[in-house]
């Protein structure tokens, strides 16, 4: 009898704990198995039309920051985090690409039309089989190469204080690096 | 000036809060008449102050006072007046606010309405609600002061998210949060009666008109919500199990429970510390709420504060309000003995069967929203439950609880005439197989499960229905009688059958919206066609349209329909000037049998080519849903009116005065 009577604290005490864990890991922040490791291969059909959107050979060009982002016209976060991507992509020497993620590429043109296109390039997931090589864990999600090597990943929508604070400064570092 | 006036406000409501906290425990526990009686005053001047700095709040976004922080980085003085005033809450201060201004209105509603409460409980009752409130007040002075001023002035402000600005969320987050806050009042007396170590059918009486207007705001605040997703975002869809969408409905799953279990308590005085511990329940879930909205720690489109120092103290916060009450449960509850005995079969069991379903699944919503954070912080694991994970718990979960529904509400107290119930619903049994069959028809080669459901949500209309003419004795005495009836029946049972009546009928609603939904989508130049459903629609032309504070693009569209006129249809792509931000403004035909909704994009190509993409969906049922929600407040409010729980009249007074004075 005593034991039921303490059962809600218990299970309480329970998910309070995992609260206190979550509070210091930062959900966004986790680290990934590819970070420092060369891009899995990719080669993806663009939204509109036959060929070829995106491959290998995009997102490991030398020299420029590249920055893959999957999103989906589904994803609410991904239309919160639009604004965000503007200003990415308006940040020097960088490349923004965009990989819709199981989505219909009839919705993902009108995504892009209703909320602006901030991408240098777009290539359709239409399975999602590429984003599980790059161990995506939803949409949106954000990475960033440079030489062929993921650098940083960003789980979740990007916001736009973020871009400044967080992000600019990161792209400024990776830049920066000696060119080896 | 005003935001300082408004900031001493804010300091003087919390001293006085500390007073409400301290004196009337400290009277309660010693007998001392003149300490309790500083309780009401107390809770009175909190009301007071609280209201002033809300109010002090609200002139600075009026006036556009941009150099108070909250406005600057939240207003834009070209937004219409009604926004403006929404934008007080449309932010973590301004909301947080809000919620105590609320709090402290539920406080002095219990000083007013509760005069005629046993002076202890009434004391300790509005102390518990104080040391909610203090909580709150350090909170927001310490953390998150909305009477901060900017050093630099800025000219204008950053603007609302135009998505924001919108009737329906204008209106949803002060239902929510009253919904919220009105479920303190349940918890205070949940822990005062742990204090007092009594529990009793007068106590349950207090305790439901509280829970039941919580209920209702609750109700409100979670259909403007779904409202105003549905119509604004333009994506067709009304419910995402986004993790904020799951933090209101919590609080509203448990206190349905809360309002049947606390029937159980008034009316055969047992199920007493499962009440308490509802209460407890859906209280906390309702200060979750509030900390998954303002910690971030769920990502979720909603958490817009991610600011882990403030997540911090709302966590320590939580620890003592939740811990602290599940602690003096688990110490006190063994003093609340059990009163009436009730047979497997009965109106008791039903309601237990009917506690049992709603509380696992508030357990399932908690599980799938806890579950990214819990994966995370115990195994290290990033993954989530989605949308699917609930549709499918969900759609098996409702069978049994909708099945018992209809037939608990037939059954008598103590013990029920299983045989007998059993045969009067024979016949609404075969109808509502026969609607599931007929459903099956309909929708041939379809999915079958859309029918089972249907045929559920049928049996519980049609069982309120017969419930309803047993007990007007329809069609067995002469229909002059039954009338004189109707209008004797009491307004709580009203209550019970409207509440009921508007479940099923919202629940057919979502069956049809969730299970036939039709979707089409075209990229159209002007003149051209495209078909959805019986519909045919074509592109007249597309205008350019200037608002207050957007600009927008206007598409006329000639809807045609075998066996129906022809319509016009306006949908709107709006982009606002404060924030380059597009929304959609949906072209919506509501009839009975479903919704039209057509929501234009913007502009591909160029001049005289220009083409557009026009989405459209069909919604079978859609409007359903909202009339079947609108049916659920209104008998929420019909039965508030009840006589019986109109607190504080006098012959309430008379009635339930007597026995609770008896210690």
């Amino acid at each position: 009898m005593l034991i039921k009577r303490f059962l809600p604290l218990f299970i309480f005490l329970g998910i309070f704990i995992a609260f206190m864990t979550g509070l210091f890991l930062n959900p966004r922040d986790i680290p990934s198995a590819l970070i420092n490791k060369p891009v899995p291969e990719l080669s993806l059909p663009p939204l509109q039309g036959a060929g070829i959107g995106l491959d290998t050979a995009d997102v490991t060009a030398p020299g420029t920051i590249i920055i893959v982002n999957f999103f989906a016209s589904w994803c609410g976060p991904c239309r919160v985090e639009h604004p965000a991507l503007d200003r990415l992509s308006k940040i020097p020497g960088v490349k923004l690409y965009g990989i819709a993620y199981k989505d219909r590429p009839a919705n993902s043109l009108i995504f892009l039309k209703t909320y602006g296109n901030p991408y240098d390039k777009t290539a359709a997931d239409l399975k999602g089989r590429n984003a599980i090589n790059w161990g995506v864990t939803g949409t949106p999600e954000t990475f960033f190469i440079k030489n062929g090597i993921i650098r940083y990943q960003h789980i979740g929508p990007l916001y736009e204080a973020q871009i400044d604070s967080d992000i600019r400064p990161m792209i400024l570092k990776l830049q920066q690096e000696d060119p080896s | 000036m005003i935001a300082e006036l408004g900031h001493y406000s804010l300091i003087l409501a919390f001293g006085l809060t500390l007073i409400q906290a301290i004196f009337p425990m400290i009277g309660a526990a010693r007998h001392d008449g003149r300490m309790m009686t500083l309780g009401p005053t107390a809770a009175y001047g909190q009301f007071f102050f609280s209201l002033a700095a809300f109010l002090a709040l609200v002139y600075c976004y009026i006036m556009s006072d941009f150099s108070v922080a909250v406005v600057a980085h939240n207003s834009h003085s070209l937004k219409p007046l009604l926004y403006k005033i929404s934008g007080v809450w449309g932010n973590h201060e301004g909301s947080l606010m809000l919620w105590v201004m609320f709090l402290a209105l539920f406080g002095a509603m219990v000083a007013y309405f509760g005069r005629n409460l046993p002076k202890t409980l009434q004391a300790r009752v509005l102390s518990v609600q104080a040391l909610v409130g203090l909580g709150f007040y350090l909170f927001l002075l310490l953390t998150s002061n909305p009477f901060d001023r900017l050093a630099d002035v800025p000219f204008e402000g950053n603007g609302l998210n135009p998505l924001l600005q919108d009737p329906g969320l204008a209106f949803h987050p002060p239902f929510l949060y009253l919904g919220y806050v009105g479920l303190s009042v349940a918890f205070s007396f949940a822990i005062a009666a742990l204090i007092e170590g009594k529990v009793d059918p007068a106590w349950a009486r207090w305790v439901r008109p509280w829970t039941l207007l919580a209920w209702v705001f609750l109700t409100i605040g979670i259909v403007l919500g779904s409202w105003w997703a549905y119509y604004e975002l333009g994506w067709g869809g009304w419910w995402g199990w986004d993790p904020v969408e799951n933090a209101s409905f919590m609080p509203w799953l448990v206190a349905t429970a809360l309002l049947h279990s606390a029937i159980v308590v008034e009316k055969r005085d047992t199920l007493k510390s499962w009440t308490i511990l509802l209460a407890i329940i859906a209280f906390s879930f309702s200060l979750l709420g509030t900390f998954i909205v303002r910690s971030g720690i769920i990502t979720s489109v909603h958490a817009f504060a991610t600011d882990p120092k403030r997540g911090m103290f709302i966590l320590l916060f939580l620890a003592l309000v939740i811990g602290g009450s599940f602690l003096l449960y688990a110490l006190r509850a063994d003093k609340l003995q059990s009163g009436g005995l009730f047979a497997p079969i009965s109106r008791e069991s039903g309601l237990v069967m009917n506690n049992l379903f709603l509380s696992v699944a508030a357990a399932v919503v908690l599980y799938g929203t806890l579950h990214p954070l819990l994966s995370d912080a115990l195994f290290g694991v990033k993954s989530s439950v989605g949308a699917p994970f609930f549709n499918l718990v969900f759609g098996y979960l409702t069978i049994p609880l909708v099945m018992i529904m209809g037939l608990g509400i037939h059954f008598k107290w103590k013990r029920a005439d299983l045989k007998g119930v059993t045969q009067r619903l024979m016949a609404i049994a075969g109808l509502s197989l026969l609607g599931a069959l007929m459903t099956l028809y309909i929708t041939y080669g379809g999915k079958i499960m859309p029918a089972v459901w249907m045929g559920i949500a049928l049996w519980l209309l049609f069982s309120v229905l017969q419930e309803l003419s047993v007990r007007l004795k329809l069609f067995r005495i002469p229909l002059k009688q039954s009338l004189q009836r109707f209008k004797r029946q009491p307004r709580s049972s009203w209550g019970m059958s409207l509440g009921h009546l508007g479940f099923s009928v919202g629940l057919i609603g979502i069956i049809a919206t969730s299970s036939w939904n039709l979707e089409a989508q075209k990229v159209m130049g002007i003149a051209d066609q495209m078909t959805i459903g019986d519909f045919t629609l074509t592109l007249d032309d597309v205008i350019p349209v200037a608002g207050p504070n957007y600009s927008a693009v206007r598409g006329i569209i000639t809807v045609s329909s075998k066996d129906k006129p022809d319509y016009k249809a306006y949908p709107e792509s709006r982009t606002y000037i404060s924030s380059p931000m597009t929304t959609t403004e949906g072209a919506v035909e509501t009839t009975l049998a479903g919704d039209l909704f057509i929501v234009i994009g913007e502009a591909q190509g160029g001049g005289a080519t220009d083409r557009f993409g026009i989405r459209v969906y069909y919604k079978p049922l859609q409007v359903w849903l909202w009339i079947g929600a609108a049916i659920m407040v209104l008998g929420g409010l019909i039965s508030l009116s009840d006589r019986r729980y109109r607190i504080g009249s006098p012959q309430g007074k008379k009635k339930k005065g007597s026995p609770s004075h008896a210690h």
